[in-house]
């Protein structure tokens, strides 16, 4: 499960991040703001012609030693980063794309709201539990 | 050994193994000759050359002492797993070979007494190298060149009997004579060493390799691991790269089967540290960087969690820092020599990793060591030689190999020591260096936002060292990239540190700034938090010392207090300016429209602003004075609450300032701008800043919310003036100041639509309506620039409407000056009008014509000398009746006209649709050629508008008419008869055949049958015509029938002329004639007749 889950708009702020309680918030959105180093160059590695069948589960980002840190950027350019504990060994790639997959989903709803401004922080309680289910509970 | 760099790799450990060569008996100081040779030997050492490392000796150096072989390992326990000396015994002590270079030629005259000196000076060698495998050699250093082997007798034999006296192989003698090409003889001496040298370590692998069989598994588990290292050094040694990485993969793996406990937990992680080292080393050699990368991880994963003594855990993270920093060298190292690393994998990564656990090390050494303890003595460090017998031990306990400390006490007094010694190190710095580091790396891998993130990790650093100049410039340099991506969480924590760093340092003007960012908007705080620093920004504002920054240092912050103290009673330099593009609490918006300029204002703080004095800066500063707001505290004039409450700003509530000018006339079609806006806080008695945005204003966030704002489907109601919506407002910080619209109509009266080659005539009224007088007024009359050339080209425009134009007149008429329009007294600025009429044309009427026979059938084509008719038909498209003046038809000289061609369509009104014909008879003359296209000539039409004014001019069209084709026929055939018949009576028809060639010809006529008459005449006839003659035929038909009757065919061949058919002919005869009735009266005339 992840210990940090973040939304990042197209234009690299942040729309939603939220982290388990337990560990240092600053440290995971600092995890979460790198991370978009690789974000950005895995995106203009696609190429232009690429852009419309790229994939957009962009893999693990880049490992450090205390945690892995995956990407997914929906077409609109909008970034999610999922922060998983490196000692989870046993979370696959499958589940992790499944994370992503659901947070797309619930992501969409959120856009789908009327009294959403796209842009705005996400303050959704759906979008909230959704998240929270994904989290690693803490104990 | 207990030195900072305790943690250092050492440098034997990290240099390549080269194979030692020593040489003696030269004479490198005074002898010319061998300063020489030993310049060949060590100068250029390039790639190319042999790995070799040299070293002169004298000739009775005495080589580390071999101690006696052990025979049996039966009852010996091995005290650590590698001696500390012994890999710099290998490289630079004990050599794989020595050389003894001697000066003897072959012919030398006191050979004997030579060979035995030389005999005895290797005898020394050997006896210093007692108990070793080193090889010795002999160079004989010659003035002469040798012959070729073989043919100097007294040579060989020599040589041989040298040998024997010296105890050496033939292959061990080498005689180097010391002429031109000295460096080839080196060059070719040291390839020779280098294998005696490779034997030389094979014998010593061999030799290690022989211990094994004697080892067991419970009591020397130490010595495998040292004879695997001691192997693999070898390997390097002889330079076998791919064995040496085999054997350190095995000592590596037999580090990790030793039993661990907290004693000999630093000896083994130093060992697994070395070998691991040497391994990633190696296999960045064979450039199979990703072997390395694996190794590492694994011996990462293996150690991370042997921390060994909890009281010593500083030393772990120390050392893991170090294995961390010691791959990211040997990683970049790789790169400089040709690899190429990807942004997720660099020496950054590892770097960063060690910064980590260099900070870790730094908090568990602050927390570990905290106590105050004095240095213990006698020093539980100090050992007798200065340094440990092996790797990774502790000193107070050397060689100590079970699992419990010999002595608690003194295990408890080391301890102290070390965390005492601890204590010194700069770890800041240390974090510092290696966070530069990995910002280097990250820098060259397209990671910006890595590398922010470790600048302000470095910031921090520098903070915690109390270096806050070096913090607070890192943190500046970041802080505008978190700014412009917005991540707002991470701006503030950043401004934090630079909040208490400026307060450290009595910044004064830092200190506002970073205040002001931290209350306003983008700033993350707690409410409660924000006004503790907006409090201590009044403070500052009123020139008092504020309260001290929570988190500080307590000691600092009494310096800070005692600084500040300093600066409040400095009465100068009070007075700041600030520019706040981005990053202050209050945003502003200005409108700037028609000189009319809004100024909006809103802080965000958690208290009321009170400011002194705004401003705004105009591109052109002549407006500057029409917008200013200042506070009237001057005049003492506080019994005016309203300005008062204009000074200042409450949270939350946007203001609204309106400013007023009137712009200058020579701004007219200039831009202007607003380049800055001040607003002044505190008083000039006290301290005071100038708050100054540059352009409109705003803030990071505000343009942001701007698109938010214009996204946003809230509800914009009406709001009161003075709290216009933040949200609704955007910047225009511009504006073009342009002339007014002129109040002056222009009327145009025409007639639409024009008739194309018409004139046509437009009326215009210009109409002031201005108060004043409008001076200089000009028109500019004609077609709109910029439409089709040819359309340019085809019309023409004039003034006087009684001339027709021609191609002298132009298009366009610019300025007509109509002078000044009517009274006032003050003079206006040029008023530009502008009227675009669109003018629709129509063809005024269409023009047909048609070439006929005189027979009014249609010609394709006209005879030469056969009169023929030509008829022209004017078509009205005109929606206005036409008069049509006249018409004329000038004709070219390949035609001529019958009669007096008179206009027969003069003074004829033409409405709509109606058609005015004219028919001329023509003839053509004859033509050079039989048959060819001639031009007819062209068709005059003067016409004019019917309803237009009676004196309008008329226009000429002209239309060409086109080509004919004339022909030239051999024959021509024409009739002469009564214009009609009358039954029963003689009709006489007389037909003239004309010959019109050169020759004689023949003809045959034949009359053919008909119903309707009877006839007499030549039926059937065949005749000569003479050139240019004319025969006469005459024919008397008697009609039977009334009617129109067709007349008997007259059939005409021509025998020399085949293809002018009686077709063509008959064309020229009448076909038919009306025939009367018998008429009563007329019975007798007709009997007559016939």
């Amino acid at each position: 499960m992840a210990v940090c889950i973040a939304v990042i708009a197209k234009e690299n702020y942040p729309l939603y991040i939220r982290s388990v309680p337990t560990q240092n918030e600053l440290k995971f959105h600092y995890t979460v703001h790198t991370s978009l180093d690789v974000v950005e160059e895995k995106i203009s590695a696609v190429g232009k012609a690429m852009a419309d069948q790229r994939e957009l589960y962009l893999g693990l980002l880049y490992p450090t030693e205390d945690y892995k840190v995956y990407g997914y950027v929906t077409n609109s350019k909008v970034k999610f980063v999922i922060v998983v504990d490196s000692s989870n060994t046993s979370l696959r790639d499958n589940e992790i794309r499944s994370m992503f997959r659901k947070l797309h989903n619930s992501f969409t709803d959120v856009m789908c709201n009327p009294f959403y401004n796209p842009g705005d922080t996400i303050q959704s309680k759906a979008f909230d539990g959704m998240v929270s289910a994904m989290m690693v509970q803490a104990s | 050994m207990m030195s900072p760099t305790q943690w250092d790799l050492p440098p034997e450990l990290c240099c390549r193994p080269m194979a030692f060569v020593a040489l003696t008996g030269l004479d490198v100081t005074y002898n010319a000759i061998h300063r020489a040779i030993w310049d060949a030997f060590c100068a250029n050492r390039r790639a190319d050359r042999v790995p070799i490392s040299f070293k002169v000796l004298p000739g009775d150096h005495e080589y580390p002492k071999c101690r006696t072989k052990r025979t049996s390992y039966e009852w010996y326990i091995p005290k650590g797993i590698l001696k500390t000396g012994w890999m710099n015994k290998h490289l630079n002590l004990v050599p794989a070979l020595v050389v003894l270079f001697y000066e003897l030629d072959w012919d030398d005259p006191v050979w004997k007494e030579k060979q035995s000196e030389c005999a005895t000076k290797v005898e020394i060698v050997r006896t210093s190298l007692q108990g070793r495998n080193t090889k010795v050699a002999v160079v004989l250093i010659q003035k002469k060149t040798p012959l070729p082997p073989g043919e100097d007798l007294v040579a060989s034999e020599r040589a041989a009997s040298l040998c024997n006296a010296c105890d050496l192989s033939g292959k061990s003698l080498f005689v180097l004579p010391h002429t031109d090409h000295l460096v080839g003889y080196i060059i070719r001496l040291e390839n020779a060493f280098y294998e005696h040298a490779q034997t030389y370590y094979y014998t010593e692998i061999r030799r290690v390799k022989s211990h094994k069989e004697f080892l067991n598994k419970t009591t020397h588990q130490l010595l495998f691991v040292r004879h695997q290292f001691k192997i693999a050094f070898f390997s390097e040694l002889k330079q076998d790269t791919q064995n040496a990485l085999k054997y350190y993969r095995t000592a590596y793996s037999l580090v990790h089967e030793l039993r661990t406990h907290e004693t000999n937990m630093l000896e083994i992680k130093t060992m697994a540290g070395f070998t691991n080292y040497k391994i990633c080393r190696l296999c960045f050699q064979h450039n199979t960087p990703l072997d390395a990368i694996a190794q590492f991880r694994k011996h990462i994963d293996l150690c991370k969690k042997k921390i060994g003594s909890a009281e010593l855990a500083f030393e772990h993270t120390a050392w893991m820092s170090k294995q961390f920093q010691s791959f990211g060298d040997l990683f970049d190292e790789a790169i400089k020599l040709g690899l190429t690393a990807i942004q997720t994998q660099n020496p950054g990564f590892y770097y960063q990793q060690a910064a980590y656990y260099a900070q870790e090390r730094k908090q568990q050494a602050a927390h570990m060591c905290a106590h105050e303890v004095r240095y213990p003595t006698p020093d539980p460090l100090e050992t007798l030689s200065g340094a440990l017998d092996f790797y990774g031990q502790r000193a107070w306990r050397q060689g100590h190999q079970s699992i419990d400390p010999p002595d608690a006490e003194k295990e408890k007094v080391g301890i102290q020591a070390l965390q005492v010694k601890e204590k010194d190190v700069p770890h800041s710095e240390l974090i510092i260096a290696l966070l530069s580091n990995a910002v280097a790396q990250f820098k060259k891998y397209k990671c910006p936002r890595m590398k922010s993130h470790l600048m302000v990790q470095m910031g921090e650093e520098y903070y915690h060292a109390k270096d806050y100049t070096k913090a607070l410039k890192l943190l500046d340099y970041v802080m505008c990239d978190y700014r412009t991506e917005r991540w707002w969480s991470l701006l503030t924590s950043i401004l934090g540190t630079a909040l208490r760093c400026s307060y450290l340092m009595a910044h004064v003007k830092d200190y506002i700034t970073y205040s002001m960012e931290l209350i306003g908007r983008a700033s993350t705080l707690w409410e409660d938090q924000k006004s503790r620093i907006e409090k201590n920004l009044i403070k500052v504002l009123m020139n008092e010392v504020p309260e001290a920054e929570p988190d500080c240092d307590p000691a600092s912050a009494k310096a800070a207090q005692a600084l500040w103290s300093d600066r409040v009673s400095l009465a100068g330099s009070n007075r700041f300016t600030i520019e706040v593009q981005d990053y202050v609490p209050f945003g502003q918006f200005i409108l700037l429209l028609q000189c009319k300029l809004h100024l909006y204002l809103k802080a965000d703080c958690p208290h009321p602003v009170r400011f002194s004095k705004l401003c705004v800066s105009l591109s052109n500063q002549e407006y500057n004075q029409f917008c200013v707001v200042e506070e009237s505290c001057k005049s003492q004039d506080i019994l005016e609450p309203l300005s008062q409450e204009n000074m200042c700003l409450v949270p939350g509530k946007t203001r609204k300032y309106s400013f007023k000018f009137v712009a200058k006339t020579e701004d007219v079609g200039k831009k202007i701008e607003i380049t800055a806006v001040d607003l002044m806080l505190g008083t000039d008695n006290g301290r005071c800043v100038l708050l100054n945005w540059r352009g409109g204003g705003g803030d990071a966030a505000s343009s942001h919310e701007a698109i938010q704002a214009a996204r946003s489907f809230r509800s914009r109601g009406r709001v009161p003036e003075q709290h216009a919506q933040w949200d609704t407002v955007s910047i225009q910080a511009s504006t073009m100041i342009i002339s007014r619209v002129p109040k002056i109509s222009v009327q145009l009266s025409h007639k639409p639509p024009a008739l194309s080659n018409e004139m046509y005539c437009i009326c215009v009224s210009i109409q002031s309506n201005e108060k004043t007088v409008a001076k200089d007024v000009k028109l500019t009359a004609g077609l709109k620039p910029g439409q089709d050339a040819n359309l340019t080209q085809s019309t023409q425009v004039t003034l006087n409407g009684l001339e027709v134009c021609d191609e002298s007149h132009p298009a366009l008429l610019p300025d007509i000056a109509i002078g000044d329009l009517q009274p006032g007294e003050k003079v206006h600025p040029l008023l530009i009008s502008d009227e675009t009429v669109t003018i629709e044309t129509v063809v005024p009427f269409d023009v047909a014509m048609k070439f006929v026979s005189t027979k009014f059938e249609h010609l394709e084509r006209v005879y030469v000398d056969v009169p023929f008719l030509l008829m022209t038909d004017i078509l009205s498209a005109s929606p206005w009746p036409l008069h049509l003046v006249s018409s004329q038809l000038l004709l070219a000289p390949t035609m001529v006209a019958l009669d007096e061609p008179q206009s027969q369509v003069e003074h004829v009104v033409l409405q709509t649709g109606e058609c005015a014909s004219e028919c001329f008879s023509l003839q053509c003359p004859p033509v050079l050629n039989g048959t060819s296209s001639v031009a007819s000539g062209q068709y005059l039409i003067s016409w004019k508008r019917k309803s237009s004014c009676a004196d309008a001019p008329v226009v000429t069209t002209v239309v060409t008419l086109s080509h004919v084709m004339v022909e030239t026929i051999p024959l021509y055939v024409h009739a002469e008869l009564p214009s009609f018949g009358r039954v029963r009576e003689s009709l006489p028809v007389r037909y003239h055949i004309q010959n019109r060639t050169g020759l004689v010809q023949d003809v045959e006529m034949s009359v053919e049958p008909s119903d309707a008459f009877m006839f007499s005449g030549l039926k059937q006839v065949r005749l000569r015509i003479l050139p240019g003659a004319e025969h006469e035929m005459l024919y008397n038909f008697y009609p039977l029938m009334a009617g129109y009757q067709n007349l008997p065919l007259l059939n005409i061949s021509l025998l020399r002329f085949p293809t002018v058919s009686g077709q063509l002919l008959r064309r020229f005869l009448p076909s038919r004639i009306f025939v009367k009735p018998q008429g009563r009266q007329a019975e007798d005339a007709s009997i007559a007749a016939a």
